[in-house]
């Protein structure tokens, strides 16, 4: 077949609507967030004081940093699923969520006795958090290369990793609800050992699968 | 040089909205400046022009599969290129070579100086047009080949004309999958 036929082809097909890199991304982590949603209420559940904790500036510092996360790693798989868009600035947007938390953890240092350092970092449950963090991630992490699947990543290993950003960042965020050690400590050290298990593992599977 | 692209982007919006004549107004303009693009590469690669007609092919394809990503407010210079750089690089890459190739900008190409290549080689597309289900493969076929309407396509095969689009839209889809993967 010429090119001249195959162009004919195509034309023939141009009223195909298909769906926005937008589009996909919002309705493949929908369902990816639902399945971990389930997971977390069949599996692990808030934790018993929540609602007295609500407010504690601790306990919400840990949100902010995973949802931080999570947004700038979206918006820049958004702009990875796009051939030719410009990713320069989201890229180091990325930075801000370990900045943060390199923040909270200067202050944790500051404010609290060096003595309960060593108590606060080891925490209660980092089994939990290293088993649930990637546990509640893959589901996010499955929907978020289906997702890049549909857009058009020239760089598959790197989107790969960045959909573990992000499906570590919201994994973690729901993890936060059930996870009992509020120390920036124990969040620097567990949360980010987690994180990067789902960042390299999306890393990896996003090589092969994210070729087109 | 920029009226050009320009006028490419507003070919694409028309496309991305239905107008067909539109799309296959731009995807003839653009045919000639992938060639020369595909050209440059495997001449950098010491490879001849035999198989430059299956990357801008392959390139054809991956532009159409994926003119959704294609963000509508952006030019579609920088959109092509990277598309064609991509293609181009694993097409090299599937023939052992790792080589860096930068794309010049397409919009300077004079489309009369590459001219698609008589026939006489048997192409990527028809190579893997067999391996198609078979209703597929007479959607393809009557429509690029034969140049059928897709009404008539319809008719002829005594479907409707979803499954007529239907099929045409799953045999490219499956024509791109399979030219990835040659060698």
């Amino acid at each position: 077949m010429k090119t001249e036929q195959l162009i004919r082809a195509l034309s023939a097909d141009a009223a195909t609507r298909l769906l926005t890199v937008g589009r996909a991304f919002a309705l493949a982590l929908a369902a990816g967030a639902a399945v971990a949603a389930i997971l977390f209420a069949v599996r692990l559940g808030p934790r018993p004081d929540i609602a007295i904790v609500a407010l504690d500036p601790r306990f919400l510092f840990k949100f902010v940093v995973t949802l931080v996360l999570a947004a700038t790693a979206l918006a820049l798989a958004l702009r990875l699923a796009r051939p030719g868009a410009e990713t320069a600035f989201w890229a180091v947007a990325l930075a801000v969520a370990p900045l943060l938390l390199a923040l909270g953890v200067v202050a944790e240092l500051a404010f609290t006795p060096s003595g309960t350092w060593g108590m606060n970092l080891q925490g209660k449950n980092w089994l939990y958090c290293l088993t649930y963090v990637p546990l509640l991630s893959v589901p996010l992490l499955a929907a978020a290369l289906v997702a890049f699947r549909h857009g058009a990543p020239t760089r598959p290993a790197l989107a790969g990793a960045v959909a573990g950003l992000l499906a570590g960042g919201l994994g973690a965020a729901l993890y936060v609800a059930h996870c009992t050690d509020d120390s920036p400590l124990f969040v620097a050290t567990w949360y980010t050992i987690a994180i990067a298990g789902v960042t390299v593992l999306g890393g990896l599977v996003g090589r092969f699968m994210l070729r087109w | 040089m920029h009226e050009r692209e320009a006028e490419w982007a507003d070919l694409m919006r028309r496309a991305i909205a239905g107008d067909d004549a539109a799309y296959e107004r731009l995807l003839r303009t653009l045919a000639p400046s992938l060639r020369a693009a595909a050209r440059r590469g495997f001449a950098r690669a010491g490879r001849g022009d035999a198989e430059v007609e299956d990357v801008v092919q392959e390139t054809l394809l991956a532009i159409h599969l994926k003119r959704h990503t294609w963000d509508a407010s952006a030019p579609l210079g920088p959109w092509v290129r990277a598309i064609t750089r991509n293609k181009l690089v694993d097409a090299l890459r599937r023939r052992g070579f790792r080589i860096e190739v930068p794309i010049d900008d397409l919009a300077e190409v004079l489309p009369a100086n590459t001219p698609e290549p008589a026939s006489g080689v048997v192409q990527a597309v028809e190579r893997n047009l067999d391996a198609l289900p078979a209703r597929q493969r007479a959607v393809v076929r009557a429509i690029a080949v034969e140049g059928v309407s897709i009404a008539e396509t319809a008719t002829r095969l005594s479907v409707s004309q979803g499954a007529v689009r239907v099929a045409l839209h799953r045999g490219l889809a499956a024509l791109a999958l399979k030219l990835g993967k040659i060698e």
